[in-house]
């Protein structure tokens, strides 16, 4: 973290939670480098989070009005909060499975009704706090702790699921890609309306321990590996499309 | 002859109870309601949306009723007062958010229009099955009020308490009223004036503790400049998480505790019908207790020294009120729409032996039934 955004921390932090060489703290940099761009008051400033590692990017570590709620009802919580007092720039930030699985419901309606609220979601394809199970986001073929022998399921394309549900920005970048994140968070916060930032963020210690990747060296090399064009995706087949990260902005 | 009318009373409005509530709640200054359809409360969301539109307030149906509550929760640290209305099955659903809004000490109210349950259950018809999910609906210690009207008149009058007994003591409140009385239409009179209470948003000390060991903190709201941190997790009194410090985690369950249960004076409300010299009591709430009262009143006709404590708080429970009828009537009667809930609470403090008299098939008890006990069991 430079000492440029230690402005935005929290006072009295005891020091990260996050595990070595753990994706969030990147993109807490990103989050914070991308709301400093845009100049609101940090007292007009709101993040809520669910449960989770991703959860506790901005609970405790942001030092504006933070609300860390129940898992995968960050989104209501936030529109309740962002509709009582409007001037509130409200911003989510949660993990995957909390957003999309227990939470998809809230995600979905959010993106329908276009509240105004820009939501990040700190993607590590894994549950990662309660012990790296499948989550709806996990590769097939990816092991997992309830997936021993790979999960069998697909995926959701998040980016797909959100713009189909009515967003008026959604993009995807990898935390290896911290430029264009930041890029697309500030873009996602100067938008009005509903808004959705897929942050890929690796998770050495649940996923990539159990798939070959415990070197943090190989886990980011394959993130960004795998990393293709939104048309350079959709040449592929199914199959192997969802082996891969279709970067860049989808709804803009 | 014209009738007779006091100047100083207001006028009469008929008004059905659901509705009553969505007026009551505007007036004592509800300025966002989350909310999900569900029979038999839906009256209330119908009328409240319209109301908000006309004073500058927030509506939303939200997707279900775990959105709802978690949105009423945000909206009240966003500086509003907030309510929901549901019924059993979204009750259910709402329990998870309730735990939150109690041990973030979150404002707000919530009405239950009581249907008979379980699990569907009948949607159109009366039941009062949900006393023990009022107290013991959320995992964990967990201490929040609820109020029990017994007319439309209340269900105007304990919307506007509920409300000041969650900007009071930062807590959500209750009301637990059911379906005979939320679709019922009767008179009411509609006061000028009443007290309206609201939370302490700035002040010494953290938002999250308090120096008194039942104290309520001060409560900023978001955009305040309170850099607040609010967190369902166990948490100290700035807000910060602590979930493996016994002593936090201690502490603060048991503040929460005694922020309501050291203060039952204030909150809970009973009354008494024909005490004095009752040798047998029934003990009522809601509906049940309006067919109790007109039970007792026939049951004097007929010589028999029949009473009536009736409660409009359910929880926290009247346990004074309990053990001083008990030790003063041979029998304590027990009448309510479930198979004994109340009457099995009751039983811990009452010195005289507790009967119960329940129905579920859906309808309210007639006075006729509770007669007839009385001369059966009891004569």
């Amino acid at each position: 973290m430079s000492r440029a955004m230690e402005k935005y921390l929290r006072e009295g932090l005891a020091g990260t939670a996050f595990c070595p060489g753990c994706g969030h703290g990147i993109l807490l940099g990103a989050v914070l480098r991308a709301v400093d761009r845009i100049g609101v008051k940090k007292e007009d400033l709101l993040f809520v989070s669910g449960i989770g590692c991703a959860a506790w990017i901005p609970s405790p570590n942001i030092g504006t009005d933070t609300l860390h709620t129940l898992h995968g009802r960050a989104v209501a919580f936030a529109t309740g909060a962002k509709l009582a007092n409007p001037k509130l720039k409200t911003i989510v930030v949660s993990g995957d499975g909390d957003l999309t699985s227990i939470g998809g419901n809230h995600l979905i309606h959010a993106a329908r009704r276009n509240v105004d609220l820009t939501v990040i979601c700190a993607d590590n394809q894994i549950y990662g706090m309660t012990g790296g199970q499948t989550a709806s986001t996990t590769p097939v073929g990816a092991k997992s702790s309830t997936d021993p022998g790979g999960n069998i399921y697909r995926p959701f394309d998040l980016c797909k699921l959100v713009s189909a549900a009515g967003a008026r920005y959604t993009a995807r970048y990898p935390v290896t890609q911290p430029r264009k994140l930041i890029d697309a968070i500030e873009k996602a916060l100067r938008q009005d309306g509903f808004t959705f930032v897929d942050a890929v963020s690796p998770c050495p210690t649940q996923f990539g321990r159990r798939n070959q990747m415990a070197n943090l060296k190989k886990l980011y090399s394959t993130v960004e590996s795998l990393c293709v064009t939104p048309a350079e995706a959709e040449a592929m087949d199914e199959e192997t499309r969802l082996h891969h990260f279709a970067i860049g902005e989808f709804v803009a | 002859m014209p009738p007779s009318v006091d100047p100083k009373k207001p006028p009469q409005t008929l008004m059905q109870g659901n509705v009553a509530v969505a007026e009551a709640a505007i007036r004592v200054g509800c300025r966002f309601f989350g909310g999900y359809p569900i029979t038999p409360s839906s009256e209330v969301m119908m009328r409240i949306a319209q109301l908000l539109r006309e004073n500058n307030g927030t509506f939303i149906q939200m997707e279900d009723e775990i959105a709802s509550i978690c949105a009423v929760i945000g909206a009240s640290w966003s500086g509003a007062k907030a309510m929901t209305a549901t019924s059993g099955p979204g009750f259910s659903l709402m329990q998870e958010g309730l735990g939150y809004a109690y041990f973030t000490e979150t404002p707000l109210v919530l009405v239950d229009v009581q249907r008979a349950g379980p699990a569907t259950g009948q949607a159109t018809h009366v039941a009062q099955g949900d006393v023990m999910q009022f107290k013991y609906g959320s995992h964990g210690d967990y201490y929040p009020i609820a109020l029990a009207p017994w007319s439309v008149q209340e269900l105007y009058d304990l919307t506007i308490r509920s409300f000041n007994l969650a900007e009071k003591y930062r807590v959500p409140v209750f009301l637990a009223t059911d379906e005979a009385i939320g679709h019922a239409r009767e008179n009411i009179e509609i006061y000028e004036e009443f007290e309206i209470v609201d939370r302490v948003r700035e002040g010494e000390g953290m938002p999250f503790g308090h120096d008194a060991p039942d104290g309520v903190p001060v409560m900023p709201a978001f955009g305040d400049g309170a850099s607040l941190m609010v967190t369902g997790s166990t948490h100290n009194p700035q807000g910060f998480r602590k979930v493996d410090d016994p002593d936090v985690h201690n502490n603060l369950v048991t503040r929460l505790m005694r922020k309501t249960m050291d203060h039952v004076d204030d909150i809970v409300e009973t009354e008494e019908y024909f005490l004095d010299d009752a040798e047998i009591a029934f003990f009522a709430f809601g509906i049940s207790a309006r067919t109790a009262v007109a039970a007792v009143r026939r049951l004097r006709e007929k010589g028999v020294k029949a009473g009536l404590l009736r409660t409009r708080t359910l929880w926290p429970f009247p346990e004074k009120q309990i053990t001083e009828v008990g030790k003063q009537v041979r029998a304590l009667i027990v009448p309510e729409l479930n198979k004994g809930m109340m009457a099995s609470v009751a039983r811990g403090y009452s010195q005289a032996p507790v009967h119960q008299i329940n129905k579920t098939n859906g309808y309210v008890l007639e006075p006729e039934e509770l007669i007839e006990y009385v001369e059966e069991e009891l004569s």
